[in-house]
């Protein structure tokens, strides 16, 4: 095994033995390399001062992912080139056309946040056109500003987004290619640091083999959960097991009977296919967290963490998903709503992993659409998250699943309000006593995010707008719009 | 540096230009220096602050001896090991650096470690064994105003009888209004770096927008005399008021640590500890009984206001008395009586931000305002432009200043004209009535902020201008840098006088041992005080450069010109440089200071009148919102807004304030929602739990402008308007808004019960009970 990670930064290859696995980018840089233009600004991935971009060879080119450095951890470097603010300019300090934007826009006020949007500016500079349906405010909604009400920063998206001259970066692609195959990961990794051991499989066998030796080892693959153990409830792992390199975990599929995704699948390439094939998941995705985060989160690691206020369990759950765990040479599947057990636990034996989700396709008579509510529009955890699905058999309802989030302490559907509908035509009143049965399915707790009665109105009110807009009523949604405000 | 090309007839850079920010480039380009990136000392130790776990305690006992023991500890402090005073307040002497035997709010200040690394300090602090005795919390505005438990004694302003007049009046409406605090969350959290020098001396580097204030603190902790204490900063990552008192704490431990062990010290705080442990805008309980005639004229109010200050006085006293010097806002308030009571809780002790308590106080005020129009069934902005203040009598405020300088009217004219109000108010209704899940409202609403420190002796300023032999110029002055664009602005007033492009001018940290005594960069003043103070200096030099022209040249002074980066002197023309360069051989001081200090201001605290204000700053905005009634969820779909900086030093930073600060008011009236939870632990303490506005929060469509009227009739600097605060304010036109649209919900009979954050939970529950029938927010007409 690979006991060394090496990654480029600043156009040489670098290697680090023997670093402790916990530490993240963001302390490295501002460590050995004295890279001090990426800032803490929160050390939770949600304020973006941190952002630095990670490119590596997809489909022929290099693909440029925005990331948190805050909570992403040094095993995730290796055999990517890391890019930080300090490399933008060129040799002969000439700003990047993003930088250059900034300055001429008066886009930075008191500066702290700047090189993390100035980086997400450049990761929207090199984002495939294509591939990009949400727009600029998307790429931005993960940067806070606090000074300048955005209204610059948006004028620099736009010219970054519209006017995509070559810069050094994308001159420079080929040689880089060249570069990163030098250090391309061959077979799995393995260092210690700090007490701490680190592994990062290649394989899946390999993979399952280690989970089993170390049962209480803590999978790593997008890291915007356990990187928070460590700088948030400042834990220290024994053992980690990074997650990035299991090709087997990253397949994407899709038949006429529905999709199967990896669970390493990071949620930037699962949502495309996701909002294909469920259309009525897109806005939830879009509103997941923020683009930083869905480029290393993955499908797999939000159910594997069991939160009651992730938002793609009552997304998959309404939509009959099913989960496939394998321990050792042995995979079993099960529903994913029989998956979450109880608060912090699940279905999941010591040494098990998570290796890939399906998901039924939908009939043209099913109605399914997920509801997402929070203080704010981007990047925030749901105070109630709602997924219905629902079909019609000629004018009565022929089933119904309806999933919750933050309505209990796990995922969970609402099965008395399924019953007032299955069966039943949508009606005014059928309506009402659907969401009305909400009140004996549930009982929320109360907390930051809302208080119980509020979460027992809202779920019941979204719940009465989907049917509503199930019959073909025109509900409006005040965020419709939203996504493409900016653009 | 900025947009405009060189030419004989114009400097690059002068007043009115918008120049661009000093650091942009450095900003890109990450290159821009914070306190956490001024390389520190090898030996450099790192310092971590343990906190109270509870609200209201005594401790009983506190043994650090497993902290001490464990790895990588240097030294630990405690209340017992200052040698000076344990206080770090601004004013009061209630703030301890560390407790001392008592705590009175969870995240106080305990002991501090210093390690060889932050991890190492953490840890460590986390063996201390501190027993505690638990005492009552008083956590709320509404339990503190219960037990009557107060900081300071209550204060009253009056303004006729209003007592007589709310008898005598044709309507009378009572209600009562809660307004949320606001945590500042500037991006750099607090931040300060320790240098011990010899002699005992120490130079603190420090995020801080009142470097003489950290100076002063860590003097008295240290107990030693001001002129051992240097505190110096290039810049901040955002201050808002959240640095104006606060960094004390943070810069009086690493100072004491690294006079105590003789090595740097280093604080840097985490997102969780800074939210935790610093002050935040008060949040504000407000009770009103208007009388007003049946156009809506109001006859007399009396307002009680009550503050959560927290556990310490902080500057709580200033604070409140702006929440009532704006209670009135824009309208004339012929009998009034404004009682303010600053209520101690066991939270953090609450703290400047931008507005200072104004906010607070107009935001009731224009609540007010919207009964009064319900009530009568009035339009609010007819009821707004009747109310305004006007020609004597009508000019005269609470607090007894005459409004000589007022333009609110010709801007509201100007804004209901250029936003189209009246057609998008009949648009709106007509949309809502056919609406039944998604509702649209609107609101204009003005502001008249007031202009100088109310504590008056505040209002002075220093500046040092060095003029160097090859004609580049060093600026100094007493104002921080937080990004608002001051160091430009204030480099513009100084390439302005001596006629030479700004990149001639090296802004340089501010530092108190090249500026003494200064006042916080606050109260929106830093280019009116320091713009002036610079001008001082730069004109003393030019005086002397004349001077010396004149001898030299045998010309008369008015035969001295300063044009374009060159001087006229008689007949020949000499560049700048040459000219310091003669005068530099001609032994010439280049070198000078430059003092102001605001002119006509007095106040009587203890009659509550005077003039507080120089001047007022104006301005006005009218929001559209959109409403969704299921759910609550709501966006501002477009705002207009005209404000009024008199004549701009610098339009681009001036719009890039309007916008910063419209925003953060949209934020603190929307999802910036905190919350505590039982036992006094704030549950909202990091952006997953604390919402400020992200990008796709701004207004779909926005349209600032600079009131092209603006002039100060005062002789600021270069007759411009202080704008860091006053833009804050036009936020209140979206919770307005807001209002307007769930008011639609009920048709429009009842001002929906519906209190600031207007978060969606808070809007879906005044939806609700509109729906249901209930009564109403407020008293009932009488």
């Amino acid at each position: 095994m690979r006991d060394t990670v090496r990654f480029i930064l600043g156009g040489e290859i670098r290697e680090l033995s023997a670093v402790d696995p916990a530490m993240t980018v963001l302390q490295y840089l501002r460590g050995e390399p004295a890279r001090c233009g990426t800032k803490e600004g929160c050390a939770e991935g949600d304020c973006g001062a941190c952002s630095v971009v990670l490119a590596e060879p997809a489909n022929g080119a290099l693909r440029y992912s925005v990331v948190n450095a805050c909570i992403q951890l040094v095993g995730v470097l290796d055999g990517k080139q890391l890019i930080t603010v300090e490399d933008l300019s060129g040799a002969d300090g000439a700003l990047h056309p993003v930088q250059r934007a900034m300055v001429e826009k008066h886009g930075s006020q008191c500066g702290f946040c700047t090189p993390g949007i100035v980086m997400s500016l450049f990761g929207l500079y090199h984002a495939d056109p294509s591939g990009d349906q949400t727009g600029i405010a998307d790429a931005l909604a993960g940067n806070l500003c606090r000074c300048t009400g955005y209204g610059p920063i948006i004028e620099c998206a736009r010219e970054a987004d519209a006017a995509r001259p070559a810069d050094q970066f994308s001159r420079g692609e080929a040689a880089m290619r060249k570069m990163l195959e030098r250090i391309r990961p061959a077979g799995g990794l393995s260092f210690e640091g700090a007490s701490t051991r680190c592994f990062a499989p290649a394989g899946l066998d390999e993979l399952c083999a280690l989970a089993s030796a170390h049962p209480d080892a803590w999978l790593v693959a997008g890291s915007s959960d356990v990187g928070l153990w460590i700088t948030k409830q400042h834990r220290r792992p024994e053992t980690l097991i990074h997650l990035g390199n299991v090709a087997e975990l990253k397949t994407l599929e899709a038949d006429a009977e529905g999709v199967e995704i990896g669970a390493g699948v990071t949620l930037t390439r699962a949502h495309e296919m996701l909002a294909r094939h469920f259309p009525g998941m897109d806005q939830l995705i879009r509103r997941f967290a923020s683009r930083q985060i869905r480029n290393v989160a993955t499908l797999g690691g939000n159910i594997a963490n069991g939160s009651p206020i992730g938002d793609m369990p009552p997304a998959l759950i309404a939509l009959d998903a099913s989960v496939t765990l394998r321990r050792g040479g042995n995979s079993r599947t099960i529903s994913l709503q029989d998956f979450f057990i109880g608060y912090g636990r699940q279905d999941r034996k010591p040494g098990e992993i998570i290796t890939s989700i399906r998901v039924p396709a939908l009939k043209k008579s099913d109605r399914y659409r997920c509801y997402k509510l929070s203080k704010r529009f981007d990047q925030d955890i749901s105070s109630v998250c709602g997924a219905f699905w629902l079909r019609l058999e000629g004018g009565t309802v022929g089933d119904a699943r309806f999933a919750f989030g933050g309505m209990a302490a796990v995922p969970k559907r609402a099965s008395a309000a399924e019953e007032a509908v299955i069966g039943a035509k949508l009606d005014g009143g059928v309506i009402e006593r659907a969401g009305g049965a909400l009140g004996a399915d549930f009982s929320p707790l109360s907390d930051l995010r809302g208080t119980d009665r509020y979460r027992l109105r809202a779920a019941g009110n979204i719940l009465r707008k989907f049917l509503l807009q199930a019959t073909g009523a025109k509900v409006a949604d005040i965020y419709a719009e939203r996504g493409a405000a900016h653009v | 540096m900025s947009d405009a090309a060189p030419t004989r007839d114009t400097v690059v850079g002068a007043v009115r230009s918008s120049l661009r920010h000093d650091s942009a480039q450095l900003h890109v380009t990450g290159q821009a220096r914070y306190i956490d990136d001024i390389p520190a000392p090898a030996d450099c130790l790192h310092v971590f602050i343990a906190t109270s776990a509870r609200a209201h305690a005594i401790i009983r006992s506190l043994d650090l001896a497993p902290v001490r023991g464990a790895p990588g500890v240097v030294c630990v402090l405690g209340a017992d090991d200052i040698p000076g005073a344990n206080d770090v307040s601004p004013v009061a002497g209630d703030d301890p650096l560390f407790a001392d035997g008592k705590v009175e709010f969870l995240g106080q200040s305990l002991f501090a470690v210093a390690a060889e690394t932050l991890p190492q300090a953490r840890r460590a602090a986390a063996l201390a064994v501190i027993d505690y005795k638990d005492l009552d919390a008083v956590l709320s505005v509404d339990e503190a105003m219960a037990k009557k438990q107060f900081l300071m004694p209550s204060r009253q302003m009056r303004l006729g009888d209003s007592a007589r007049a709310l008898k005598a009046a044709a309507n009378r409406l009572k209600g009562r209004f809660y307004v949320g605090g606001q945590e500042h969350f500037y991006l750099e959290g607090m931040a300060s770096l320790a240098l011990p020098l010899e002699d005992g001396d120490v130079h603190v580097y420090c995020s801080s927008q009142h470097p003489s204030e950290v100076q002063h603190n860590v003097a008295r902790v240290l107990d030693v005399p001001l002129n051992s204490v240097t505190v110096e900063l290039r810049r901040m990552g955002g201050g808002f008021g959240g640095k104006e008192s606060q960094p004390a704490l943070f810069a009086a431990a690493v100072a004491l640590v690294a006079r105590t062990t003789g090595r740097a010290a280093k604080i840097c705080l985490d997102r969780d500890d800074d939210m935790t442990m610093t002050g935040k805008r008060h949040d504000f309980r407000i009770d009103y009984d208007v009388g007003f005639d049946d156009e809506g004229r109001i006859e007399a109010i009396d307002y009680v206001l009550a503050a959560r200050c927290g556990y310490s006085a902080d500057l709580s006293a200033a604070i409140v008395d702006r929440a009532m010097f704006h209670a009135d806002n824009c309208y004339y308030l012929k009998n009034a009586t404004i009682t303010a009571h600053c209520c101690k809780t066991n939270t953090v002790s609450n703290t400047a931000f931008r507005g200072f308590g104004g906010p607070q106080g107009m935001i009731a005020m224009e609540r007010v305002i919207d009964e009064i129009a319900m009530a009568l069934g009035r339009d609010p902005l007819d009821i707004r432009k009747r109310n305004f203040y006007g020609r004597s009598p009508r000019d005269v405020t609470p607090y007894h200043m005459s409004v000589e300088d007022n333009v609110i009217g010709e801007i509201v004219e100007q804004l209901e004209a250029s936003s189209d109000y009246a057609r998008r108010r009949e648009d709106i209704r007509a949309y809502n009535a056919a609406s039944p899940y998604h509702k649209k409202g609107l609101a204009l609403t003005p502001v008249k902020f007031g202009i100088s420190f109310t504590t008056s002796h505040l209002n002075q300023a220093g500046a040092l201008v060095h003029v160097y032999k090859d004609g580049s110029v060093h600026l100094n002055h007493g104002g921080t840098e937080m990004g608002q664009g001051l160091f430009s602005k204030i480099a513009q007033v100084v390439a302005e006088e001596f006629q030479i492009d700004v990149d001639n001018i090296k802004i340089t940290s501010t530092t108190t041992g090249k500026v003494p005594n200064t006042s916080a960069t606050a109260a929106s003043s830093g280019s009116d005080l320091n713009g002036m103070a610079a001008r001082a200096a730069a004109r003393t030099i030019k005086e002397r450069l004349i001077g010396f022209a004149c001898e030299k040249y045998n010309v008369k002074k008015s035969d001295v010109a300063f044009l374009p980066n060159r001087v006229r002197v008689g007949n020949q023309e000499i560049p700048f440089p040459d000219l310091v360069n003669e005068g530099y051989m001609a032994r010439i001081s280049l070198s000078s200071t430059g003092f102001y200090r605001t002119p006509k201001i007095h106040y009587d605290r203890e009659k509550a009148q005077g003039r507080p204000f120089y001047y007022f700053a104006y301005g006005a905005a009218v929001s559209e919102v959109s409403v969704d009634v299921l759910t609550g969820e709501n966006r501002v779909t477009r705002v207009d807004i005209l404000h009024d900086v008199g004549q701009s030093l610098n339009p681009a930073l001036d719009l890039g304030q309007i916008e910063g600060g419209f925003i953060q008011g949209m934020g603190w009236l929307t999802t910036e929602e905190l919350h505590w939870d039982g036992e006094g632990r704030l549950t909202t303490h990091a952006p997953s739990t604390y919402k400020i506005p992200a990008l796709s929060d701004r207004p779909l469509d926005y349209r600032a402008a600079i009131w092209p009227g603006g002039k100060n009739r005062e002789a600021t600097i270069y007759r411009s308007k202080a704008v860091g605060e006053p833009p804050l304010m036009l936020a209140i036109s979206v919770f307005n808004a807001l209002c307007d649209a769930v008011a639609s919900v009920g048709d429009y009979k009842k001002l929906p019960d519906l209190h600031a954050p207007a978060t969606p939970e808070h809007v879906l529950m005044a939806i609700t009970k509109l729906q249901n029938g209930d009564a109403a927010r407020s008293g009932s007409r009488s």
